[in-house]
């Protein structure tokens, strides 16, 4: 009755098709240890299983975006500002959602350092929303326990979150004790407190909103914990 | 006669009716950058655009909340706006960038996906048809920029220190990425912020960082990378002449602002960074005193002081020049009188020899 698998089926085929068609000369370049254009370590080749098909088509889903459909153009690298400091490019985690294992994918530090300016997803000459696959990747990376983002990086996330599903509003006193406990940086921005005290800019009472159990609900609904 | 009633019946709190735009602050606004909600309340008010806060509003979840769940980047904003709705408000301005983007953002999600507009209500626990439109501070200036042109222009007794400012107008990300959010405006090189310059009389340099990146929600948690995309951002501007940088973004604020000493190399001039409400409202005529302009890392009265000096030069030159343009006007009239005197008195004489 339905179409779906039918369609996956001839995903399938198009899959070991491409896979096939490919991986001649990508064993040749890993043999040369010529392969950067794809960053896997050396030594490592690609192979496909039913695991690496149902990531492509788990981000597919989330974001009706078919990662097949980018070209590798490197356009959303060129103009990425983290490019610099991360070990995949945007293109690489379009190649990798594609064909990589699922699990290096998703315990890729990388996709953590993304900071979601769009660049990429703006400039992208086939519409294939970089951006949007790293968001769904860390969505499902966290899902499946394998989020490997740097401890500050998720320090600043949750203390961001718990203040708001504390009150609603973001608390910045609250948002910096959480983090420094959470990342263990307490020395982070000392200097900065008395300028940022002395000028306003910062309320030591949390400003709490009467609709905090509406706010609880949200995320309760979304399935977020802290 | 019932309008008399109706008017004596009003709340003190205005009741929003077509004219008055709901307003999301946001908690930056409340926080770490008071001086875009005091200037943009003074310009808003100067300008005769009347704004009500949006009762009870919630953080929108920036980049924290996107990040970890697709859903509950769309509800938190969502939530904001079924509120606005709630209050009979069809319009909302949401001067910060970031919540700008997550409202904008939200509203085209729930619109284009079924599935998630269909849990919105249960998720929210309230009602919500996602009619309200969501705008950008850029939005609501450059529909008045006519009326803003013209104030600016206007003889006052302190001459506009606008005119002739070299600005760079800095949009970063928020406002024109995804494309859908940019309200019309070209991502890779927009120009409602120009517009809104040159309304004031301010130069609107030309230059390459417009909309890169400046580290948005790494400011905390990876200082490192934004001091490294901070400092390629001034640098470009300088380069371009820039006296100062110009935001819509209270993130953009403290990332050039708060972080620029640590960007620092060589004791180049510090380069002061002002919000686009801050500039209208000089502009405009506005003391400085109510836009906030003591708040920030970067001192802005060198620059603002060069900017009198400037205009008060400009206006005597211009003064100057009138003055020597009448005396001219007025003795090529006497010259003219006198000729036409003679030519007058010579056919006489013609006439009677």
């Amino acid at each position: 009755m339905t179409p779906q698998p039918l369609l996956e089926v001839a995903r399938l085929f198009l899959c070991l098709y491409t896979q096939a068609a490919l991986s001649a000369p990508f064993v040749r370049q890993v043999a040369a240890g010529n392969h950067r254009c794809l960053a896997w370590p050396k030594g490592q080749v690609a192979t496909m299983t039913s695991s690496t098909l149902s990531l492509a088509t788990e981000i597919e889903a989330a974001t009706g975006v078919n990662p097949a459909t980018c070209y590798q153009c490197g356009k959303c690298s060129a103009g990425c500002p983290m490019a610099s400091e991360s070990d995949l490019r945007p293109h690489q985690v379009m190649r990798r959602v594609m064909y990589g294992s699922r699990e290096q994918t998703l315990r890729d530090e990388s996709i953590w350092l993304c900071l979601t300016c769009e660049t990429c997803s703006a400039r992208c000459p086939n519409a294939c929303d970089p951006a949007g696959v790293i968001d769904a990747l860390r969505e499902i990376s966290i899902e499946s326990g394998m989020a490997t983002m740097p401890r500050t990086i998720s320090a600043f996330h949750k203390s961001f979150l718990e203040q708001i599903r504390t009150n609603g509003r973001l608390h910045e006193v609250g948002l910096v004790v959480g983090y420094k406990l959470r990342s263990g940086a307490l020395m982070n921005d000392v200097t900065n407190t008395p300028g940022l005290i002395s000028r306003g800019k910062m309320g030591l009472l949390p400003d709490k909103i009467k609709g905090v159990a509406e706010v609880k609900r949200i995320f309760d609904k979304c399935g977020v914990t802290l | 006669m019932s309008t008399v009633v109706d008017a004596a019946r009003a709340p003190s709190v205005p009741t929003p009716s077509a004219g008055v735009l709901a307003y999301y602050p946001g908690c930056s606004l409340h926080g770490t950058e008071p001086e875009y909600d005091e200037s943009l309340r003074a310009v808003v008010e100067a300008l005769g655009i009347a704004v009500a806060e949006i009762p009870d509003w919630n953080c929108c979840g920036a980049s924290s909340g996107h990040t970890t769940d697709h859903l509950l980047g769309v509800a938190l904003p969502a939530r904001n706006l079924a509120l606005a709705e709630a209050a009979g408000f069809d319009r909302v301005l949401a001067p910060c960038a970031a919540c700008y983007n997550r409202l904008a953002s939200a509203r085209i999600a729930v619109a284009e996906d079924a599935e998630v507009r269909e849990r919105m209500p249960d998720i929210l626990g309230r009602e919500f048809a996602n009619s309200v439109e969501v705008l950008s501070v850029l939005n609501v200036l450059r529909e008045a920029a006519a009326d803003i042109a013209q104030r600016a222009a206007a003889p006052r007794p302190t001459p506009n220190p606008i005119v002739g400012a070299r600005l760079a107008s800095y949009y970063g990300c928020l406002l024109v990425r995804p494309p859908e959010v940019s309200g019309g405006d070209d991502p890779e090189q927009p120009m409602f912020m120009d517009e809104i310059v040159r309304a004031c009389g301010g130069e609107a340099i030309d230059w390459n960082m417009k909309v890169e990146c400046c580290g948005g929600a790494f400011s905390v948690s990876r200082t490192s990378s934004v001091l490294r995309m901070g400092r390629a951002i001034i640098e470009d501007a300088r380069r371009n002449g820039a006296e100062a940088i110009v935001v819509a973004c209270p993130l953009c604020h403290t990332n050039l602002d708060l972080r620029q000493k640590a960007m620092e190399s060589r004791g180049e001039a510090r380069m002061p960074v002002l919000f686009i409400t801050q500039v209208v409202g000089l502009a405009l005529g506005l003391p400085p005193e109510t836009l906030g302009l003591k708040r920030h890392f970067i001192a802005t009265e060198p620059l603002l002081a060069d900017l009198s000096v400037r205009a008060a030069q400009r206006v005597a030159d211009e003064k100057k020049a009138a003055e020597e343009k009448a005396a001219k006007a007025a003795a090529r009239a006497a010259k003219a009188a006198e000729a036409k005197k003679a030519a007058e008195a010579a056919p006489d004489a013609g006439g009677d020899a």
